[in-house]
């Protein structure tokens, strides 16, 4: 019997029968932010005596940040600010789900609250128009902490056969994904498709084209929909990039990007432009593209599986070891947008978004120390 | 019991979430050959609309160098739609789309065969060519054991399974008649299906399809099998010859005809087609495997009911032989007459257009005519 949590065995037919209950006219809201590591998600539902229409129905709530790795015990109580709201694909209509920013006791944002900076440099480049699709992948675990369905103490047979793969000796866990996309779907998430990736047991979802702010707040919610699903399933999603080491692919979230100008007639020049910027700022973007200020991705970016080398900045046509690649269509058609290869799958998305958009349009060298 | 750890995932939580409605948003899965020949990927997109036809569907591309199809300093190839089905995993209104793959030159890819073949098919259109394939497989477990059969050990001889029925009889029924429904909804032109010499082995027809919808049905055929076997954990093989020994092979026997050959006095037109089959029967076996006829090698021998591969033979009512006339249409003196050559993991394009070339279009010797 593969490594699978305990509470997926609780019978499912049951917990249907308690779900299907009429709730009136009330309705259930659950919270979810972002806790003190900057990867983890944390949620808690509480009811309202309506339905809400809009965001501005729900309220400001607060939760004990001293068991979320994000305050003290003295002072604990911090701020859930809503954002965004989605549809519930777990207690369906009317419930919700509700995205929120931290905020410490003085008003101001938690460390790993990232929203409220990129949210100021996506007002300040809003004329641009720029739009984000991020790439997500993840490695499905059991609860043993090996990749789920692989041989246990052992190995697949090595990568070749998976990406995009379809058979029970490729694709492993396909049902995550399936009912992922549905619940994203359903939910409102800007899902834009999904495939199987190099290593078995790892999978891609993309989430996009998102303008501004709204890369991170689908991102984080897609997010939360695949950890909720994987429970549910009784496995683990790992957004770890580099969870198997040896001849085996690590996990990142390619972004891609593109502003008004990129996208008309002639666009090249300003992707071209941009990626100059982007390569005069390297290791200021490695350190935003994982929580750890770089670490996590040093197991990743070798310049092998299709990476680039963490030293070096790289760019090129349909080149995937580059740390820039122009897709080849863009290069004919001489606009479009550009694919940064560079985050980690761990990410968060408001950083990797907010220093993109920072670089390519707010950077001129003069004012670097400013940045 | 060697079936995958994705199959024992609660199929009550998968349907709970596959209910989900999706509003106006559509799920394409676009399906291709990949650079083994046999192999398929597939990969999904989300649409804001359902397609009605297949000229409603973008093309799209994909990383060729983790499909063996590129090198990954030049890695992007592209997808053309080519077929439209209806998905009978996701159901209504999803796709499965079947494609092309062009290289970043936009020239064919190595094992895009349906370009040519389309070319043939196109060309001798008004002589209205119906194929029908047998497509033979065999059912593995992920150990790769056939399925049923005693671990490390080997069932009672061949005689009692071929159309059989009973627990010691037919081994994995459930994958055939899901796979037949599947089929059947997804539009897949099926007409067939039984179980086969070999225990585990099994059959389906697919037909009569005529010109290029033969290789898009027979390739959705065996997606949907793939994907089948998938959901059920075992592995669906189209080895010609899967067990070596006393046991069958697996082939794709093809039957073919034209509106001369269905018409009174037909016969004459089939014994020439068999003429000309006759005087190009390397060129033949080069095209009715993937790897030029070393596949086959393994498989007709000239036992278990195939010709011998060195030999090129036909006769009325003969499973012994290269070309087999059915008894009826040596009676009714028209009809058409079955290529029992094909491996099993032949590529239909590959096989039809070299029945086109030989028969319709007269040509000789080894090489095919570029016209």
């Amino acid at each position: 019997m593969p490594a699978m949590s305990l509470s997926s065995r609780l019978n499912k037919a049951v917990r249907q029968q308690y779900l299907n209950l009429p709730q009136g006219e009330k309705s259930q809201i659950t919270y979810i932010w972002i806790d003190g590591t900057g990867e983890g998600l944390r949620n808690k539902t509480r009811t309202l005596d309506f339905e809400p229409k809009s965001l501005d129905e729900i309220p400001e709530w607060n939760f004990d940040g001293s068991s979320t790795y994000q305050s003290e015990g003295s002072n604990s109580d911090m701020y859930l600010i809503p954002v965004r709201m989605f549809r519930d694909p777990f207690t369906l209509d009317p419930n919700k789900l509700v995205l929120c920013e931290v905020l410490k006791y003085n008003r101001l944002p938690a460390e790993t609250n990232h929203r409220a900076s990129c949210m100021k440099v996506m007002e300040e480049i809003k004329e641009h128009c720029m739009w984000f699709g991020m790439e997500q992948e993840f490695t499905l675990l059991g609860i043993d902490g090996h990749p789920f369905s692989w041989p246990t103490n052992g190995f697949p047979r090595p990568q070749g056969p998976y990406y995009c793969g379809v058979g029970a000796d490729s694709a492993y866990g396909r049902d995550i994904v399936e009912c992922h996309y549905k619940a994203c779907l359903f939910a409102g998430i800007n899902i834009y498709g999904t495939n199987a990736e190099v290593m078995p047991s790892q999978w891609e979802f993309q989430v996009g084209p998102c303008e501004g702010i709204e890369m991170g707040d689908h991102l984080w919610v897609a997010r939360f929909l695949l950890h909720r699903v994987c429970e549910d399933f009784g496995i683990i999603a790992t957004l770890d990039p580099k969870p198997v080491q040896g001849n085996w692919n690590g996990a990142g979230c390619h972004t891609n990007v593109s502003t008004k100008q990129m996208r008309e007639e002639g666009g090249l020049q300003y992707i071209e432009q941009a990626i100059d910027k982007l390569s005069k700022r390297h290791p200021q973007h490695i350190q935003m593209y994982d929580p750890s200020g770089g670490k996590d991705n040093m197991r990743r970016l070798t310049g092998l599986h299709e990476t680039a080398s963490i030293h070096e900045f790289s760019a090129g046509v349909a080149n995937r070891g580059a740390s820039i690649r122009i897709p080849r269509q863009v290069g004919q058609e001489k606009k479009g947008y550009f694919e940064d290869r560079r985050p980690a799958a761990n990410c968060d998305p408001y950083a990797v978004t907010k220093i993109i958009a920072s670089t390519c349009l707010l950077y001129s060298e003069d004012k670097e120390e400013s940045m | 019991m060697a079936t995958s750890s994705s199959a024992t995932l609660s199929k009550t939580v998968k349907q709970q979430y596959m209910d989900l409605p999706q509003g106006d948003k559509c799920q394409a899965m676009y399906l291709w050959i990949d650079g083994t020949g046999e192999g398929l990927r597939c990969k999904t997109r989300t649409l804001d609309f359902e397609p009605k036809s297949i000229d409603d569907l973008p093309e799209w591309n994909f990383d060729g160098s983790s499909t063996y199809q590129s090198e990954g300093s030049n890695s992007d190839m592209y997808l053309i739609p080519a077929a439209m089905f209806r998905d009978p995993f996701r159901k209504d209104p999803n796709k499965l789309v079947l494609c092309e793959v062009l290289k970043y030159n936009r020239k064919p890819a190595e094992t895009n065969l349906r370009l040519t073949c389309n070319k043939v098919m196109e060309m001798v259109e008004d002589q209205i060519p119906w194929f029908g394939m047998e497509q033979e497989y065999t059912i593995l477990g992920t150990d790769g054991h056939p399925f049923g059969w005693p671990s490390n050990g080997f069932p009672g001889p061949q005689g009692p399974y071929y159309c059989g029925v009973g627990a010691d009889k037919a081994y994995g029924r459930d994958i055939v008649e899901a796979h037949y429904r599947a089929c059947l909804y997804a539009g897949v032109e099926i007409c067939g299906t039984n179980a086969e010499v070999m225990p585990a082995q099994w059959e389906f027809q697919v037909g009569p399809c005529e010109g290029i919808n033969m290789g898009d049905h027979l390739w959705a055929a065996r997606f949907i099998l793939h994907r089948v076997c998938e959901d059920f954990g075992v592995v669906a093989s189209f080895d010609p010859k899967p067990i070596p020994g006393n046991w069958n092979g697996a082939g794709c026997h093809t039957n073919f005809s034209t509106k001369e050959m269905r018409e009174d006095g037909g016969l004459k037109a089939i014994e020439d087609s068999i003429e000309k089959l006759g005087k190009r029967h390397s060129y033949h076996i080069r095209a009715y495997d993937p790897k030029g006829g070393l596949d086959n090698a393994r498989r007709l021998t000239g036992h278990h009911e195939t010709s011998n591969i060195n030999e090129f033979s036909a006769g009325v009512a003969n499973r012994g032989a290269s070309i087999r006339i059915p008894r009826q249409v040596g009676q009714e003196k028209k009809g058409y007459f079955e290529d029992r050559r094909p491996s099993a993991n032949c590529d239909p394009y590959g096989v039809t257009e070299a029945m086109i070339r030989t028969c319709l279009l007269s040509e000789e010797g080894d090489e095919p005519v570029d016209y």
